[in-house]
């Protein structure tokens, strides 16, 4: 029978909340740690987390009953406490594929992360994570390339890649600029980067910066012999400038080019991806502004959410935090969406923070890039943790030796070599890193005096490692 | 400045400064760090394959094939063997040894065995 019209405000549990419901292959899976105001009931809440980032409004509206809502409704499935942690739980909501347009993360965070983060029935509301069918990734373009791609291109196998950011970050001339990529390449790196904010200011156009450093990534090619690049960095205030310099980019012959996907926003990274795949170049994708959103245990979107976007949305790299540098107690999280971008299915795993499985389909990969704070010290660690598929980037651990970049570039290639070549004998990287490294130096000066500059940290990852309940 | 080391380095000096990708930048792997890289490849269950150029052609693509990879071998001293005969057919050239993973269908390690002298 006909429902009725019947005007007015009602509980969103009576709607939204629907325990008894099994999620489909095709829905949207949500899960939302949610703080409640105090004295509203779980389940209401969830309801209205589940109403307010799908069809639901306030009241009921007679429009409603143009359509078949209860096919459209998004809808609380579970409730489950947060280990250790008393002030929130989490709620679990199914969505149906419907809700959202094909190939567009920009319409599924407008839905998810909209209008229910302002809601009043909550003090704090953060997305833990997102399950998106296979259904769904099939229609999103995803990494332009992809890492075996990328391998092939740039003639890299069996062993991480070597990155370094330019400094100082802002201020240098071009000419200046592409000196200090040069430096780095010709001594061993295989890529330098663009800093994030280094767009085209005054002091050093886009398009100078462009010419001089393909003359460094030329001039450094046939110097040594292997394949170069440069993450020429395309963000840029509008996405037809951003196309602008990125057709530039591929003009001058550059094989890969970079772009802030957050701060430069998803729609116009969608499209660079696009472009970049129908045009052979690799994308690098830096993350700033994501601790805006990703910081706060409480609110906000999760970085393992932000990972499963950005593959989606496309990018061939991601800066994934090092573990070792300045983040270092993250390890199980960090582990956790490495294999969100690299892997093509992923088991639920609580212990890491992964709360879906979460099947890939045939998307390609996102090679994890891990910069910031680190130096040949922690090469050893580095490498274990992240394996072969990285991109090691040390900006000051090259720029900062006391020869130049060519030799702090080679003492890194030196490192990471000899890393590499003890891993494949079976040696046990965290524990015998001193030796490794201290053997390697009998050969490298460059190595010698990194090892002597930089202080040795301690390799004591058992006291870090220890599996944390999904939150503190 | 006097303790500031230079970077040696040059497009005229290719012995000293072209490079071959991993473990270019190490000595020449001893013997039995050699045993240990097959090894490696064989218990990852890779393919061992064996390509040669000469120095002055390594940026190609590629290189020319020993023969044809060495579908399901797992015995070292066999994988040993092909790459002697290789470099004893072609010692002025690089002789590298690759692992042919092909469920990523990449190589999931590559790695010049034999150095010849760039010029």
């Amino acid at each position: 029978m006909a429902k009725t019209y019947s005007a007015g405000v009602k509980e969103y549990r009576e709607t939204y909340w629907m325990p008894e419901y099994t999620p489909k292959e095709t829905d949207i899976l949500a899960c939302f740690k949610i703080t409640p105001q105090e004295g509203v009931p779980r389940e209401e809440v969830a309801a209205a987390v589940a109403a307010e980032s799908s069809t639901g409004t306030w009241t009921t509206v007679w429009t409603d009953l143009l359509t078949d809502l209860d096919y459209y409704k998004g809808r609380a499935y579970a409730i489950e406490d947060v280990p250790g942690d008393d002030t929130c739980y989490y709620a679990f909501v199914a969505y149906p594929i419907d809700l959202f347009e094909e190939g567009s993360v920009v319409n599924i965070l407008t839905s998810l992360v909209g209008n229910v983060f302002g809601f009043k029935a909550l003090r704090a509301l953060r997305l833990e994570d997102i399950r998106f069918p296979v259904a769904y990734v099939m229609t999103c373009n995803g990494p332009p390339q992809g890492i075996q791609v990328e391998r092939d291109l740039l003639n890299k196998y069996g062993r991480p890649m070597l990155g370094c950011t330019i400094k100082p970050k802002l201020g240098l001339s071009a000419k200046n600029y592409g000196r200090a990529c040069y430096e780095g390449l010709r001594g061993g790196l295989d890529f330098t980067k663009d800093d994030e904010n280094v767009n085209s200011q005054p002091f050093m156009r886009w398009r100078h910066r462009f010419d001089f450093v393909m003359e460094a990534i030329h001039k450094a090619e046939a110097e040594t012999g292997e394949r170069k690049g440069h993450y020429l960095n395309v963000t840029a205030p509008t996405s037809d400038e951003m196309m602008k310099r990125a057709e530039y980019a591929k003009e001058i012959g550059a094989p890969i080019i970079m772009h802030d996907y957050l701060t430069g926003g998803l729609s116009a990274n969608t499209q660079l991806a696009q472009w970049c795949q129908d045009n052979g170049m690799l994308l690098h994708i830096h993350r700033a502004m994501h601790a805006v959103l990703d910081r706060n245990p409480h609110h906000g979107i999760h970085f393992r959410v932000l990972t499963k976007v950005l593959r989606l949305s496309g990018g061939d790299h991601l800066h994934s935090g090092t573990v070792v540098g300045k983040l270092e107690g993250d390890r199980d999280a960090t582990l956790g969406w490495i294999d969100i971008m690299r892997d093509s299915y992923i088991k639920e795993d609580r212990s890491r923070g992964i709360f879906f499985d979460q099947d890939w389909g045939s998307m390609p990969g996102v090679i994890p890039v891990a910069s910031g704070g680190i130096h040949v010290w922690h090469m050893p660690a580095l490498v274990s943790i992240f394996g072969d598929d990285s991109v090691l980037q040390f900006g000051g651990g090259t720029l900062g030796h006391p020869w130049g970049n060519a030799a702090g570039a080679a003492a890194n290639r030196v490192a990471v070599e000899a890393c590499v070549e003890a891993r494949n004998s079976g040696v046990e990287l965290e524990k015998e890193g001193k030796d490794i490294l201290t053997n390697a130096a009998k050969h490298s000066p460059e190595l010698k005096i990194a090892m002597e500059t930089w202080k040795e940290i301690k390799f004591e990852f058992d006291t870090v490692d220890k599996i944390d309940v999904a939150h503190k | 400045m006097s303790d500031v080391q230079d970077y040696n380095s040059s497009l005229s000096d290719a012995a000293q400064s072209r490079k071959y990708e991993t473990f270019s930048y190490l000595p020449p792997l001893s013997k039995e760090s050699t045993r240990a890289q097959i090894q490696f490849i064989v218990d990852k269950g890779w393919n061992p394959g064996i390509e040669h150029t000469e120095p002055e052609n390594a940026i190609s693509n590629y290189w020319y094939m020993w023969k044809l990879p060495m579908f399901g071998e797992t015995d070292v001293d066999a994988i040993l063997a092909e790459i002697e005969n290789c470099h004893k057919a072609h010692p002025k050239n690089h002789v590298r040894l690759l692992g042919f993973d092909n469920f990523a269908q990449s190589a999931g390690a590559a790695m010049v065995i034999y150095r010849g002298v760039s010029v």
